[in-house]
């Protein structure tokens, strides 16, 4: 037994060295014979972190700051490019690449659809050894694409470009021009590898793709009179929320042609220039298709977020204000009364319970002062809020909101969050999901805002779902039960 | 504190209760080599049979004295006189349980007497104790049938003086458990008991006689294992007597007296609090630390209540049990911000008051349905009969209580305990996510395109 271990090691550890080998001579041959061995090129990369429309940009040419090995956290280009289009749900999705990228990250979003099931199967091209060895990805990914078409009549195939295939020069492009050739569906490469950057730059590489390839190739049918066709970028559908606000979009005649990328269908996204109006929801990631569009169609663009009953407000004024009818900005006046007036009564009950209640918000961009706003209309104290994506006009916002001596907090590693509670006696940490054990364990209340989260808060009435879930944390009879000490250990 | 609504029904539709006499049955079904004779017609013990068969899954022995109509109008005397001197004469059992019934309850049959003119005309069989127990149908539920026989078997089997008292290597608990603990259940108990040094003595101990084991004879008329006879005898050596779950209390009390040990009583064993309290007992009768194993247990409840919460904190619950284990689950969903909406159990009980629910409603499945339905319950928890409750709800369910015949191993589940509590929060928590809970309904804008037309049939169109 041990000897027939001993050989399966060196076994091993042989053709490791031999597969080291290979890899190395398909590179070097990859950037010889092609143009480059990665993809994407460095040029390419460059000018999507040079976003003119994001405010980050005033301070660092950069765009986006530089990674620090050994001190990073958060996803890679791949992931933000795969979270930013994933949820539209009639495209089959395949990730090239060996395991790891697809088979840690399926389905594991709380993006809903109200139709196809599609996009939550996980499809990858689940490369092995020999098919990067003897340089087999392109033609097994070529029938990846087959398989998917046939067996899952997609709308459409997006296929996400991984680290492996990029570094040995896979030509993504053009496996997906012959797949689409061969059979007659469309195959959009969506070349994001992880080693490009950040996930804030897949979000980009993804939106670029979009314009790139699908937005501008359809038309919608005609919008019934009166009725103007809208855009909401960033929108994602979590948890379904956006279906709180779509029926209040409708009953104003605002058509929503496409969401990025939120319950929608690669139709919905190719007929997207033909919107009036853009809305940014909640977040800067795609801010270059706002910006490409208003380049290529010219139309206007505003940034805004449907959390807090504010917040909602605007922007439905927002549109109003840029479509030119007068009709729309009655209708949409008379609904914001009704709903902000019904909304409050709603949440009468839960003011009571939540009043005085001291909150740290960690969250980035949009959300630092969106949630703020919420959180004051539940008659809640933010202590402090957290800063990290923020822009600088974010932390104008918040300095709006919390005064002029609002604690805002840059960094948010676990010591600095559970410290900063404490130091403040906060009674709630809300923040996203990776900080929710942090929470947990520090015997601390917990709200989850970011995009993992189960339940919908936009919109007026998910403004009540808010209030509900502080109210379950923090009134819960669990946090007694074990910060108390064991009977056993009480002295009396 | 919650108010108890009685019955105002003529019908009872989808019954929640299971009889008293098979719970009686139940409790000796806990006791080594002993059989049960149900004192009534043959049906009461078919019937009876078949519900414990399908529930542990198992051969039950079970007797019947097998009244006709005839002994029914002329009396059934000679029917236990009968049944017993065959009994003993066919199995040799360590003890006979004889449960009445509606019937003979309603005939006046005087068991006890009976018992004895037996044993006058059958000194031979003057070894084997006979235990009778009032337990008809028509009052009660399982759950104290199963007391009540608890309580007639320690009367019966427990001298009233000290017997030359053995000395034990480890002191002895008399723990004494309700019908709503299961094999699983008592498996725990016993561990946690061990923890402190003690050796316990369980009665009755379903978790060596009804725990699903294969045992090396192929058919015994008689249970294969169980608390033996020969320990009741033997409880005046022990240190204290523990009572775990409210309906066993007078059996506690009544054991404490006649062996003049202190008595610790507890509702249950569910959730953190209860569990801490038991722990805390024990760590005081025996003056030992809190062992390792238990605190690590306790440690990783307290990390499952966490988890858990953010599902369980709210949600409503519609629970159907009998009164022990009402309360007892009731307490663990309340402890996480639950709120337990509709709160059933088939009979009255003194514990039903300390239920944390506005109102428990004595009755039947059709009255949790109407419950569950007015109050807006997300998931039910209940025994099998339950199950086309739920589904006519449209919840899910979390199986508990007798009988549960639509799964297998249900019946050993362990709910109690550190351990136990855990795994109950994970599944009800588990059930909740699983229904979507929280999430908002698809709603398609009346000016996007249908799926159909539209989009077409993509690749093949």
């Amino acid at each position: 037994m041990a000897q027939r271990c001993h050989c399966w090691v060196y076994d091993r550890s042989k053709s490791f060295h031999i597969n080291l080998l290979a890899i190395g001579m398909r590179v070097a041959a990859g950037v010889a014979i092609r143009t480059l061995g990665v993809a994407m090129k460095q040029n390419d990369i460059a000018a999507l972190l040079d976003e003119p429309a994001c405010a980050h940009n005033a301070k660092a040419k950069s765009g986006c700051a530089k990674l620090k090995p050994g001190a990073t956290a958060g996803g890679c280009s791949f992931d933000g490019a795969q979270i930013a289009l994933l949820p539209i749900a009639d495209v089959a999705h395949i990730v090239h690449g060996p395991i790891a990228c697809s088979g840690s990250s399926w389905d594991n979003r709380g993006a809903r659809s109200s139709g196809p099931d599609l996009y939550r199967i996980g499809m990858t091209t689940d490369l092995t050894e020999q098919d990067i060895i003897m340089g087999r990805s392109e033609k097994r990914l070529f029938h990846a694409i087959k398989q998917a078409v046939e067996e899952h009549a997609p709308a459409a195939v997006f296929v996400y470009n991984t680290c492996v295939p990029a570094m040995i020069g896979d030509d993504l492009e053009a496996v997906c021009k012959a797949a689409e050739a061969r059979w007659d569906v469309p195959v959009i490469p969506v070349d994001a590898a992880g080693f490009y950057g950040t996930k804030n730059l897949g979000n980009r590489i993804a939106g670029e793709t979009m314009v790139k390839h699908v937005i501008g190739t359809a038309e919608p049918s005609p919008a019934p009179p009166g009725v103007h066709d809208i855009n909401l970028i960033g929108e994602y559908n979590i948890a379904g929320e956006l279906w709180h606000v779509l029926p209040l979009l409708d009953e104003l005649g605002l058509r929503v042609l496409g969401t990025l990328s939120g319950d929608a269908r690669f139709k919905d996204i190719q007929t997207m220039h033909r919107a009036e109006v853009n809305m940014m929801v909640c977040s800067k990631a795609m801010i270059n298709v706002a910006r490409k569009l208003k380049d290529t169609y010219g139309t206007p663009w505003f940034e805004g977020s449907f959390y807090g009953i504010g917040d909602v407000s605007d922007a439905l004024r927002n549109f109003a204000a840029l479509i030119d009818d007068p009709a729309l900005g009655r209708r949409t006046e008379a609904l914001i009364a009704r709903e902000e007036a019904k909304a409050h009564a709603d949440l009468e009950p839960w003011r009571e319970r939540l009043k005085g209640k001291r909150a740290l918000l960690y969250t980035g961009g949009v959300k630092s002062w969106s949630v703020i706003a919420a959180l004051q209309d539940l008659g809640m104290e933010v202590v402090a809020s957290g800063t990290k994506k923020s822009t600088e006009e974010d932390k104008a916002r918040i300095r709006q909101l919390m005064g002029s001596d609002a604690l805002l907090l840059e960094d948010g590693n676990p010591r600095l969050l559970l410290d900063t509670v404490k130091k403040y006696g906060a009674d709630i940490l809300i923040a996203g999901g990776r900080n929710m054990y942090t929470a947990l364990k520090a015997r601390l209340p917990f709200l989850d805002i970011n995009q993992e989260r189960e339940f919908a808060y936009a919109g007026y009435a998910g403004m009540v779902e808010l209030a509900r879930q502080l109210a379950l944390t923090l009134e819960s009879p669990v946090w007694q039960a074990v910060r108390d000490p064991a009977p056993w250990d009480r002295r009396d | 504190m919650a108010t108890v609504i009685k019955r105002n029904k003529a019908l009872s539709v989808s019954p929640l209760k299971s009889s008293q006499t098979i719970g009686a049955a139940l409790a000796f079904l806990g006791i080594e080599r002993t059989i049960p004779l149900l004192h009534g017609s043959q049906g009461c013990t078919a019937f009876g049979k078949i519900f414990f068969v399908r529930h542990f899954r198992e051969p039950i022995p079970l007797q019947t004295t097998a009244v006709d109509q005839t002994s029914a109008v002329m009396g059934s005397d000679g029917n236990i006189v009968e049944a017993l001197a065959t009994l003993c004469a066919k199995s040799s059992p360590d003890l006979i349980g004889l449960p009445t019934t509606g019937l003979t309850e309603a005939q006046g049959s005087d068991v006890e007497r009976v018992v004895k003119q037996f044993y006058a005309a059958h000194p031979e069989y003057a070894h084997i104790p006979v235990v009778p127990v009032s337990s008809p149908d028509f009052v009660g539920c399982l759950e104290s049938g199963f007391a009540n026989a608890l309580s007639r078997m320690i009367e019966r089997l427990v001298p009233l003086a000290p017997p030359t008292l053995e000395v034990f290597k480890r002191p002895r608990l008399a723990v004494l458990v309700s019908a709503h603990l299961t094999p699983g259940d008592l498996d725990e108990v016993k561990d946690m008991v061990g923890a402190f040094g003690f050796e316990p003595v369980v009665l009755p101990d379903l978790s060596t006689s009804l725990d699903g084991h294969l045992g090396e004879g192929e058919f015994s008329p008689v249970t294969t294992g169980g608390t033996p006879v020969s320990a009741f005898a033997a409880l005046h050596g022990a240190t204290a007597v523990l009572g775990i779950g409210a309906s066993i209390f007078p059996s506690a009390r009544l054991l404490g007296e006649r062996i003049g040990k202190p008595v610790h009583l507890f509702d249950h064993l569910l959730g953190l609090e209860a569990v801490d309290n038991f722990v805390h007992a024990l760590h005081k009768l025996s003056g030992r630390a809190v062992a390792p194993r238990l605190l690590r247990d306790r440690a990783r409840l307290q990390d499952a209540m966490l988890d858990t919460h953010f599902m369980l904190g709210l949600s409503r619950l519609a629970i159907a049990a009998d009164p022990d284990l009402l309360h007892g689950l009731t307490d663990l969903a309340v402890g996480l911000g639950a709120e337990v909406v509709a709160a059933v159990a088939p009979t009255t009980a003194a514990v039903l008051e300390r239920v944390k629910a506005q109102t428990v409603k004595i009755g039947d499945l059709e009255d949790l349905e109407g419950l569950a339905r007015d109050h807006h319950a997300q998931v039910v928890i209940g025994n099998s009969h339950a199950v086309a409750s739920a589904e006519r709800l449209g919840l899910p369910i979390l199986r508990a209580g007798f009988p549960l015949y639509d799964q297998v191993g249900g019946f050993q589940r362990t709910w109690i305990g550190y351990r136990g509590s855990a795994q109950v929060l994970f599944d009800l928590a588990n059930l909740l996510l699983h229904e979507n809970h929280g999430t908002v309904k698809p709603y398609r804008s009346r000016f996007a395109p249908s799926e159909e037309s539209e989009y077409g049939a993509p690749a093949s169109a």
